[in-house]
C-alpha cells in the first residue's frame, strides 16, 4: 500500500492556490486544500477541488498537434516550436509585426505573462498583446 | 505529547499490529496527511497544531476510507481526536468501515480548541496523550435560537445566499461517503442554479447529515463564503438527540434514519 499527499499549485488560474494531490498506489484519488498555505488558507473553488479528476482525464492532450493535410497529428515539442517560430518569422517578414497578436493566459503566473508581453513587444515588435481575463 | 504518540505508533508498527499509521507530517513548513509505514521513520510527525492548537487538522478518516476501500485486508492505525473517533463510529454505523481493521491512536484536545469548537467530547475514549477537558456547550446555537423566527429565517437566507457552490463542505467531510450525492440530484435541487437554490440546497445537506455529522467543523473551516455550517449541523445533532435519543458517533447500533439494513 502506497499513500502520499503531494503539495502542488493549482493550474486553473493565476491565484496560485495550494493543495495536496492524494496518490494511492500510483493513482490520484483526491484533492485536499492546503491549510497552511497563505494563499488559499485551506479553501478552494470548485475547479480546484476537482484537479485530480482532470489530471487523469483520457481527453487530455498529451503532446502538441500540428495540422498536416487537414488532419491533426501529434508531434514532438521540438517540431511544434520550430514550426511555430518559422511561421511567426515568415508572417512578420511578409506582413509586418502588427500582423501578429498574442493572447496571454489566466492559467499562468504573472511572471510568465510578463515574459509573453516582453516577447510580443521586444522580440516581435508589436503592441498587440491581450489577456483572456478581459474576454 | 508528540513523543507519546510516536512511541505508541512505533510499538504498533514494530509488533505488526498495523501495516501503516495515518497521521500528519510536517514537511517544508506545511502540515500534510501522511501514511507512516516504517517504525524507524516517524520523523516530522505532527498533531496538526501550527500557530494555534488544531489549526491544521485534515479529514484523516476520509483518507482511511479510500485506503481501506483500496485494500480491505489492511489494518491501519489512525491519529484521532474526539471528533475523529466519532467519525470512525459514524462510518462503522453506516457500514462503511470495519472497526476491527482500525486502531485509533487518540489525543485529547486542549481547552482552547475545545472552546473554539464548542465540543461535546474534546477527547477520544482512551487518549495516549493530552489531558481530558470538560465538554463545552453549543453557545453558537443558543445565540441563533434567541432570535425571533422571522429574524432567524432572514439570517440563514442571507448566509446561504453567499454560497459559491464549491461543494467544499461535502468534499472535506470525513463522513460524506455516498457515491451519488443528494446535492447533485436534480429531483431534490434545481441543480444548475448559482447561488444554489436557497434554502433547499443547504437544508438538503443539513437533513442528509442527520445521524452522520460528528461535529468536526472542517466544513465551516473550508467554506470560502464563511457560512456558519457548523452551527447548522450542531442544531441537527441536537434534534437527533432530542427526538431519537441518538448521539452520532456515541450511540452504538443502527442510526434512526438508516433505511437500508446493511446486509
Amino acid at each position: 500500500m502506497e499513500y502520499s499527499s503531494v503539495l502542488t499549485t493549482c493550474t486553473y488560474c493565476g491565484c496560485g492556490c495550494n493543495f495536496y494531490l492524494e496518490n494511492v498506489d500510483g493513482r490520484l484519488t483526491g484533492t485536499i486544500p492546503c491549510k497552511t498555505s497563505p494563499v488559499n488558507q485551506g479553501r478552494l473553488c470548485i475547479k480546484g477541488w476537482n484537479a485530480h479528476e482532470f489530471v487523469q482525464s483520457d481527453q487530455r492532450l498529451t503532446s502538441p498537434l500540428i495540422r498536416k493535410e487537414g488532419r491533426l497529428v501529434p508531434v514532438s515539442w521540438e517540431e511544434a516550436l520550430d514550426y511555430t517560430a518559422s511561421e511567426l518569422r515568415a508572417i512578420r517578414s511578409e506582413s509586418g509585426p502588427d500582423s501578429l497578436a498574442f493572447l496571454a493566459s489566466a492559467k499562468v503566473t504573472n511572471e510568465e505573462n510578463y515574459v509573453l508581453q516582453k516577447f510580443a513587444r521586444a522580440a516581435v515588435g508589436t503592441n498587440n498583446i491581450d489577456h483572456c481575463a478581459r474576454l | 505529547m508528540i513523543e507519546q504518540v510516536q512511541s505508541k505508533v512505533r510499538e504498533l508498527l514494530e509488533a505488526g499490529t498495523i501495516q501503516g499509521f495515518l497521521g500528519l507530517r510536517e514537511q517544508n513548513g506545511h502540515i500534510a496527511p501522511h501514511l507512516f509505514q516504517d517504525p524507524t521513520d516517524l520523523e516530522g510527525m505532527s498533531l496538526g497544531d501550527r500557530e494555534r492548537p488544531g489549526d491544521a487538522r485534515y479529514p484523516l478518516t476520509k483518507i482511511l476510507l479510500t485506503l481501506t476501500g483500496n485494500d480491505s485486508r489492511a489494518k491501519l492505525g489512525i491519529l484521532v481526536r474526539g471528533c475523529d473517533e466519532r467519525a470512525l463510529e459514524s462510518l462503522a454505523a453506516w457500514n462503511q468501515l470495519d472497526r476491527d481493521k482500525v486502531v485509533p491512536v487518540g489525543i485529547a484536545c486542549p481547552r482552547e480548541l475545545a472552546e473554539e469548537c464548542e465540543c461535546e467530547r474534546p477527547y477520544p475514549k482512551d487518549p495516549v496523550a493530552g489531558e481530558k477537558t470538560e465538554p463545552v456547550a453549543f453557545a453558537s446555537v443558543s445565540r441563533i435560537e434567541e432570535m425571533e423566527p422571522s429574524e432567524r429565517m432572514r439570517y440563514w437566507l442571507r448566509e446561504f445566499d453567499k454560497c459559491v457552490k464549491c461543494y467544499g463542505c461535502r468534499d472535506i467531510c470525513p463522513v460524506c461517503f455516498c457515491r451519488e450525492c443528494s446535492l447533485e440530484d436534480q429531483y431534490l435541487i434545481r441543480t444548475r442554479n448559482l447561488p444554489p437554490e436557497n434554502p433547499v440546497f443547504h437544508l438538503t445537506r443539513a437533513v442528509h447529515m442527520a445521524g452522520r455529522c460528528i461535529d468536526c467543523g472542517l466544513c465551516e473551516q473550508v467554506c470560502p463564503a464563511e457560512i456558519p455550517l457548523r452551527t447548522l449541523y450542531k442544531k441537527v445533532g441536537q434534534i437527533m438527540e432530542d427526538e431519537f435519543s441518538y448521539h452520532t458517533g456515541e450511540t452504538t447500533g443502527k442510526p434512526p434514519l438508516q433505511i437500508a439494513d446493511g446486509e
